[in-house]
């Protein structure tokens, strides 16, 4: 799913991002990113979703060389992940039903194809009886749950994660990357970047370390 | 959740619908995109309106003033057909006088047609177009000639045909002034010339400032929905998918301002028929003021659509691609 080789990502000014990062993350598999905040977590998920181009080394997406793709093909190869934000990242000038609609109206799915999707979608979540809300009406635990039905409503082979349970209290932390793991139950790719590392031990995945933008394999016993 | 049952096939760009379907898809998304962008310009009726008015009164200004620099064209093109000469008979000359060396015109042949004005119907027109009626009525004996208006016939109209004709009927022993009323129709022709194009000078000014308008409005638009633009393109949105309500919001408002535009003239020129009509018939005319016709109003129209447009595809052009997620 993805295959980074010897990748280097150096921002102008000079800061290494990332420096001569390998790793894989197979079809299907689940693993989490850690490291302090500036060891390189967003800019690792940042040239995945082609926010950012690799300085050196190669990135790929299903085999395709993110560092070759078009601008123009950059939206397209979006639409295989599911990116979920810290901040969930919702519009609130619309409701709980629309937001989660956006992948869809964006690929240009046809409406009645749109309902049954988002409201399948909205039912793993838990929010079916939410759909006409705005969504600044809910928690934040249920906001992310929205980001995350959004997320997964085309059915992305990939979901990406950026602190997803940064604002959130342990219980509803909990909740979310069980989701994750339902998820990862039915074949989806899974990484997820974050800090909290209780919440990461509980959980027995593969754990990706970054430290000073090198990446290092830990396993949930390495962790203290 | 079972494995077994639930797969999740690794999609492409294009969806496993049928390209037919997609392209209906598309299709719906254009028709859904083009009633919401006029949705949300109903929600918002009080800046909007500002902007519609704006390029209404900016489209409507110059139209106005060709449609009535038309009108003229149309007033004195029938001037222009029959140019006239008028005869004015010396003061000895009565009407009986004057009636008599009507027929004995009449014969000539480049003349085509002859109106002998008597001497009080020449005093009643004078009373009528000057305005000194009563001062007029003071006048002990009328002290206006009879008046002859020869009307060339076409086949003698040329310029210098007619100059011929006008030497001959200056020459006649009662006539006191003859003048040939073509040279004010030729500078009023030129006035008009001029009057073309400073309204084509106006129009290609004024239609800048509509695209302007409309591009400004439409950038403070895509500045307030910056992060709603970063959203959807993280989420797979095409720069076409993003710019399409911009361009169809630049749509309604070239629609909503050129029909604006076609209404303030209209309200326009019928506020001034009535005087218009007035001021014709002391001029003993019937002429009325036209309004637009069916194909300058759709031209009109048209052409504020294109550029509200523009406008739009300029703004969207310039500064969607200066928003990206990072």
């Amino acid at each position: 799913m993805i295959c980074f080789q010897n990748l280097f990502k150096r921002y102008p000014g000079g800061h290494d991002a990332l420096s001569d990062v390998c790793f894989n993350l197979d079809n299907g598999e689940m693993a989490f990113l850690t490291g302090h905040s500036g060891a390189g977590k967003s800019t690792l998920l940042k040239i995945i979703s082609l926010i950012e181009r690799p300085t050196r080394g190669q990135a790929l997406l299903n085999n395709i060389n993110l560092a070759k793709v078009s601008k123009r093909r950059i939206p397209y190869l979006r639409r295989q992940i599911g990116i979920i934000f810290q901040d969930h990242q919702l519009l609130f000038d619309r409701t709980v039903f629309d937001n989660v609609a956006l992948p869809l109206v964006i690929a240009g799915y046809r409406h009645q194809e749109i309902g049954r999707r988002v409201r399948a979608s909205l039912d793993k979540v838990g929010l079916l009886d939410k759909e006409k809300q705005n969504p600044m009406t809910l928690s934040g635990g249920e906001q992310q749950r929205v980001g995350i039905a959004r997320a997964v409503v085309n059915k992305p082979p990939l979901l990406l994660a950026d602190e997803p349970t940064g604002n959130l209290d342990p219980e509803l932390s909990w909740d979310i990357m069980r989701l994750f793991e339902n998820f990862h139950q039915v074949g989806v790719s899974v990484l997820i970047a974050s800090h909290d590392l209780e919440l990461i031990k509980r959980m027995d995945h593969r754990i990706l370390t970054l430290n000073q933008g090198r990446l290092f394999e830990q396993s949930s016993w390495d962790i203290e | 959740m079972d494995r077994n049952k639930t797969t999740l096939p690794i999609r492409g760009a294009a969806d496993s619908s049928s390209p037919n379907s997609r392209f209906i898809a598309y299709l719906l998304n254009h028709a859904q995109v083009f009633f919401s962008s006029l949705g949300k310009l109903y929600r918002a009726p009080l800046s909007n309106l500002m902007t519609v008015a704006v390029i209404g009164i900016a489209l409507a200004f110059p139209m106005g003033l060709y449609v009535l620099l038309k009108n003229l064209q149309v007033v004195s093109g029938g001037w222009n057909g029959s140019t006239q000469i008028s005869l004015f008979t010396k003061q000895n000359i009565n009407d009986e006088k004057a009636a008599e060396l009507g027929q004995q015109l009449r014969r000539f042949d480049e003349i085509e047609s002859l109106h002998v004005l008597t001497r009080d119907e020449a005093m009643s027109e004078f009373k009528a177009l000057s305005g000194f009626g009563e001062a007029l009525d003071a006048l002990e004996k009328n002290p206006l000639p009879a008046v002859l208006i020869v009307r060339p016939n076409e086949k003698n109209s040329s310029p210098a045909q007619v100059a011929l004709l006008l030497e001959k009927l200056r020459a006649l022993p009662e006539v006191d002034i003859a003048q040939l009323d073509m040279q004010w129709v030729e500078r009023l022709y030129t006035m008009m010339a001029i009057g073309e194009r400073g309204i084509l000078i106006i129009a290609v000014l004024l239609a800048l400032a509509v695209l302007l308008t409309v591009g400004n409005t439409i950038r403070l638009d895509i500045q307030s929905r910056r992060d709603e633009i970063v959203i959807i393109k993280l989420i797979g949105a095409t720069n076409a998918f993003i710019r399409r309500p911009f361009l169809y919001t630049g749509f309604w408002y070239g629609l909503v301002g050129g029909i604006l535009a076609t209404l303030m003239i209209e309200i326009s020129l019928s506020l001034l028929a009535a005087p218009v009509h007035r001021l014709a018939g002391l001029y003993g005319s019937e002429f009325n003021l036209t309004t637009m016709n069916l194909i300058t109003m759709t031209t009109l129209v048209a052409g504020s659509i294109l550029l509200g447009l523009a406008g739009s595809w300029l703004a969207v052009g310039r500064h969607l691609s200066e928003i990206e997620p990072s």
